[in-house]
């Protein structure tokens, strides 16, 4: 498999010459971002026939079979809706909105490594790159919530911002820990760094546990998914920031939010449960290829999220606040200074 | 000391772990859903379905043009017409009923002095365009035709408790 890239690489570069880079970049892009959209398109089923199994019903059924075809019968009614585009609201923003919530929910993308070597950009500051792309979505919210210059967009999209920004404090000290752990911001390196004999005890969850929940509940909040869905809180302000969109502007929203836990899912696989690593080091774990774990790590984290939702019952605005604030910001703090001097002692062993 | 364990006890995420479980333990419990079109839930003997008119034995029409099912009507759905026949009773020459403002709740079936308008069991039906769902007499009067093996025997079920 590899040899064969090369060879096409090679090959290509003869041919095309400059031309080449790009035009190769281009295709794992498309390599990329295709399954994700369709990733993005099942997890919408997934996660109704989750909550309908949770709540004793059976979810969609009806359109293909196992309701198979439902996402695309989805996907098709709102690209034939209207876009309507409130008269007083800010046209252009209105517009560029749900394109800016989408964005950095791919790009992040970028330098996610699938399996040894599987990355589109293997960037030494990929955890810094992942940061700033995860807190550029919340312009999205924002914009849109503006551009309405409707009051409910309005509240929901100021809960959504305030939430996120709170709550990426927390997610950075998580992550503080693991480059801590790993010594290093690149994402290989950091999966690299928990490769061991002992399979999955060699796992950064193991000796950051309370950061890797800390981090799980942060990514719920972060993508603005119950019980933290504040933003959108359909009981008391309709459906937050993108109330006043229809059609296909709604449904990049719905995209980016999907493709946003996608990613939260993802990044939790790689910094704490060993990437594409095999949980035990032995014949029929190994003999998968690297891709598979990641997949199954990040389809487990995702499974928690659609638990979540159809577990707990959303927060109240004050005590979100609270959690953020004044309870995960000192637990990181404290734990960046625990990690810190464990580290120092023989008894690390990651 | 109290306050020390629950300190504890919220770090340890113990509450939402055992809601966790509780929905866990659901997803693998055995479905309850009805696929409707192909299943169906039982229906009791009031069933409070579509309208209609019943007839006596011999074909004469039940209904005497009392007017108190008009009367009682609380969505006011019903309108009803009536004129004097050659044999001297009083029969209805109109007696519509508009199912976009009944509210089924079986009032005039309550009310009916000589069993005439009953609701059926019947309730998968639709219009097709606004007059579609205004019951006239004869259509009332071909609801009972149709299903009037099924009335009376609700009825009869229902008698020992009238």
């Amino acid at each position: 498999m590899m040899e064969l890239l090369q060879t096409l690489e090679l090959a290509g570069q003869n041919l095309l010459g400059a031309a080449w880079l790009p035009l190769w970049t281009l295709v794992k892009i498309v390599a990329i971002v295709a399954p994700l959209m369709i990733g993005v398109a099942y997890l919408t089923l997934a996660e109704r026939k989750v909550i309908g199994y949770m709540q004793v019903r059976i979810g969609p059924n009806r359109v293909g079979y196992f309701g198979l075809l439902q996402p695309i019968a989805d996907g098709l009614k709102l690209m034939f809706k209207e876009i309507i585009i409130p008269t007083g609201s800010n046209h252009f923003l209105f517009v560029v909105a749900p394109v800016l919530a989408l964005m950095p929910a791919l790009a992040a993308w970028a330098v996610v490594p699938f399996a040894d070597g599987m990355v589109l950009a293997d960037v030494n500051a990929g955890l810094l790159y992942i940061l700033a792309m995860t807190s550029l979505g919340v312009y999205g919210v924002i914009i849109a919530g503006w551009a309405s210059n409707s009051k409910y967009a309005f509240i929901g999209s100021l809960r959504s911002a305030a939430q996120i920004v709170s709550y990426e404090i927390a997610m950075g000290f998580a992550l503080v820990c693991v480059l801590m752990a790993a010594q290093s911001l690149n994402l290989s390196d950091i999966v690299r760094g928990q490769q061991s004999d002992t399979g999955l005890f060699g796992w950064y969850f193991i000796p950051l546990f309370p950061m890797f929940v800390v981090y799980l509940i942060a990514g719920v909040a972060e993508t603005n998914r119950a019980p933290f869905d504040m933003a959108e809180g359909e009981s008391e302000i309709v459906a937050g920031f993108h109330v006043e969109y229809s059609g296909m502007a709604f449904a990049l929203f719905f995209l980016a939010e999907y493709a946003n836990m996608i990613l939260i899912a993802v990044l939790t696989a790689i910094m704490f449960l060993g990437g594409w690593l095999p949980p035990f080091n032995v014949a029929p774990f190994t003999l998968l290829p690297g891709i598979f774990w990641l997949l199954a790590k990040m389809s487990f984290v995702l499974f928690l999220f659609l638990w979540f939702r159809a577990t707990f019952p959303r927060y109240r605005y004050d005590q979100l606040m609270r959690l953020g604030w004044k309870v995960f910001i000192p637990l990181t703090l404290v734990w960046v200074v625990v990690v810190g001097a464990w580290m120092q002692t023989p008894y690390w062993l990651w | 000391m109290e306050k020390i364990t629950n300190f504890f006890k919220s770090f340890l995420l113990l509450e939402l772990l055992k809601g966790m479980a509780l929905t866990g333990r659901h997803f693998f419990a055995r479905k309850i859903t009805v696929q409707f079109p192909e299943e169906k839930t039982p229906q009791g003997f009031r069933f409070r379905g579509l309208h209609a008119l019943r007839r006596y034995e011999n074909g004469q029409e039940r209904c005497i043009g009392c007017k108190l099912c008009e009367a009682v009507c609380p969505a006011l759905a019903i309108h009803i017409e009536t004129e004097e026949r050659d044999d001297g009773t009083r029969r209805t020459t109109r007696y519509d009923i508009d199912l976009v403002k009944c509210i089924f709740c079986g009032l005039c079936e309550e009310s009916c002095p000589v069993d005439a308008i009953v609701e059926t069991r019947v309730f998968e039906y639709h219009g097709e365009k606004r007059g579609d769902l205004y019951y006239t007499k004869p259509m009332l009067l071909a609801m009972g035709d149709k299903h009037e093996e099924q009335i009376a025997k609700d009825r009869a079920a229902d008698a020992k408790y009238r």
